[in-house]
């Protein structure tokens, strides 16, 4: 499993770079393969031959708790895909206003500037444990009329507003890197400037972005553990409910593995994206 | 030089950068059909110049007007003037994420509001003409810089601009690849576009302009027919310019 995985890599990577008719192609993949072999044998004899594999294993790799609390813990992860899922389509929509409010020119808009650095200074700043503590607990307590009181929510504003911090600064920096003739060209054509950000800028910023914004999104997916602090049954808070029913620590990997599940095929998705872009605008290019 | 309104006047044009005055009080005419070229050493302010006509760089002092209208009072449509003159850039600033088809239909559709199906009319059109259809739907990336650069004037034809600016259009080209811009340029000179072009190809200003200008340090400081400009140029730094010209053996 290791070794296919090992040698599909190094293939996949040499056929996007050297191409798959470069010369001495197998033999690369012969090396690659042993050389995975070797460090993946060292270290799994490593491990278990150190003095306390034997309890390390009946606590966190007992197959029986595994597939006893495997389903609740998959149905509870569910609930991770959602909050991920929903923060993310606020996430990308409120970042770019925020970037965008930061790229205002001019001096009339000088307030709407120090909002969004304002904002993207404090949700930066502020330790996200903190801010799910804040508003999940904070919030609702002032029983305001109107204002939802679900931990649920107030644990996805949280993870809302601090991406957002995040994202806008990918956005921005994107948005910087697209060279000012290309917005010229686009005005020289009678674009207006809304326009002209908007078919020339953005989709070039994107584009660039792509890595940067998927880093943040597996982060995102991640924290959404975070919502289990407010006493949202999400993946891990049932993984510690199996955990403590069973005194084992096994829950906890099969947590791991469904979010592993999810955010490495997200990366590898990510990776054949941008291959596919780059060879769509480069193919050819090389005559 | 009578009650004929002008396609382009401009009138005592001042323009600096920090404390670099790059253009110093610059009067230019051109009649309809005209063909100007303006020549120069590099930083004479040709590009600048070429810039402020079509309000990319805003003057500091100065008028222009196009056909009749001032575009340099304050309030004035910047869009609604840019829809009306194209330009051309020596860097081609084709965008990259876009095929050609959709580089050359994106002003008329987004800024003359031309459906689909029209602005893809007329720019199949214009790059058949061109000799570029079958590279309708070909990434820039993938063009040489000729093709590239001829994309780039008709992405401006598609416009259908009463102006047109061309900004060293050539500079950024392989030797081998200019003959084929150049072409372009002189077909379209010869259907009677009003053009004003900044330019290092001294026989191609010969060939092509109705006049010449030559800039020097922000003014011009000559300009005439081609042949009195290059033939018998007054001015000592005209001819000291050409002289250089002729001894790197470019004209």
């Amino acid at each position: 499993m290791r070794q296919t995985s090992g040698s599909a890599l190094t293939g996949s990577r040499g056929s996007r770079i050297i191409g798959s008719a470069s010369p001495g192609g197998s033999r690369a993949i012969a090396v690659a393969t042993i050389s995975t072999l070797v460090v993946v044998g060292l270290l799994a004899t490593a491990v278990v031959n150190s003095p306390g594999w034997d309890d390390v294993k009946q606590a966190f790799f007992d197959p029986e708790v595994f597939s006893e609390s495997f389903p609740d813990i998959a149905d509870a992860f569910l609930l991770n895909v959602r909050i991920f899922l929903v923060a993310e389509v606020f996430i990308l929509v409120f970042a770019l206003v925020i970037a965008l409010m930061r790229g205002l020119q001019g001096p009339v808009f000088f307030p709407f500037r120090a909002l969004a650095t304002i904002y993207s200074d404090f949700f930066r700043g502020i330790p996200t444990i903190l801010l799910v503590y804040i508003l999940g607990f904070g919030v609702t307590t002032l029983q305001l009329p109107g204002v939802p009181i679900s931990p649920l929510f107030w644990g996805t504003v949280s993870l809302i507003l601090v991406y957002s911090a995040y994202v806008s600064e990918v956005y921005r920096a994107g948005i910087d890197s697209v060279h000012p003739s290309q917005e010229a060209a686009a005005r020289s054509l009678g674009l207006g400037r809304f326009a002209a950000l908007r078919y020339v800028v953005l989709p070039q910023a994107v584009r660039r972005v792509i890595p940067p914004l998927l880093n943040d999104f597996i982060g995102l997916q991640k924290d959404t553990a975070l919502v289990a602090l407010l006493g949202v049954v999400e993946a891990f808070r049932q993984s510690q409910i199996d955990s403590a029913g069973s005194f084992n620590y096994t829950p906890y990997i099969c947590t791991a593995i469904l979010f592993l599940a999810i955010t490495v095929p997200l990366t590898r998705f990510t990776d054949w994206l941008i291959a596919r872009d780059r060879r769509r605008q480069l193919a050819g290019g090389m005559r | 030089m009578s009650e004929e309104i002008r396609a382009l006047v401009l009138e005592g044009i001042r323009k600096s950068f920090g404390r670099l005055d790059v253009l110093r009080g610059i009067d230019l005419e051109l009649a309809e059909h005209e063909v100007v070229c303006l020549i120069g050493a590099s930083g004479s302010g040709k590009s600048t110049l070429l810039r402020c006509v079509n309000l990319l760089e805003p003057i500091d002092a100065g008028r222009i007007v196009l056909r009749g209208d001032e575009i340099t009072t304050p309030g004035v449509d910047v869009n609604a003037v840019r829809r009306g003159i194209g330009i051309v850039f020596q860097s081609f600033n084709l965008f990259p994420h876009m095929s050609v088809l959709e580089n050359v239909t994106l002003g008329p559709r987004k800024a003359l509001g031309l459906s689909r199906a029209k602005a893809e009319a007329r720019a199949t059109d214009l790059l058949e003409r061109f000799g570029l259809a079958d590279k309708r739907d070909e990434y820039p990336d993938r063009l040489s810089g000729g093709q590239q650069q001829r994309v780039a004037i008709v992405r401006a034809l598609a416009m259908q601009p009463g102006l047109l600016l061309l900004d060293e259009v050539t500079s950024a080209l392989d030797p081998e690849l200019v003959a084929e811009v150049l072409e372009v340029i002189r077909e379209l000179a010869a259907e009677g576009m009003t053009m004003l072009i900044a330019t290092h190809e001294m026989s191609f200003a010969r060939d092509v302009a109705h006049r010449v200008c030559f800039l020097d340090e922000g003014v011009i400081l000559e300009q005439g027919p081609p042949e009195q400009i290059f033939g018998s140029p007054q001015e000592p730094r005209t001819q000291q310019f050409l002289q250089r010209i002729v001894q790197a053996g470019r004209l």
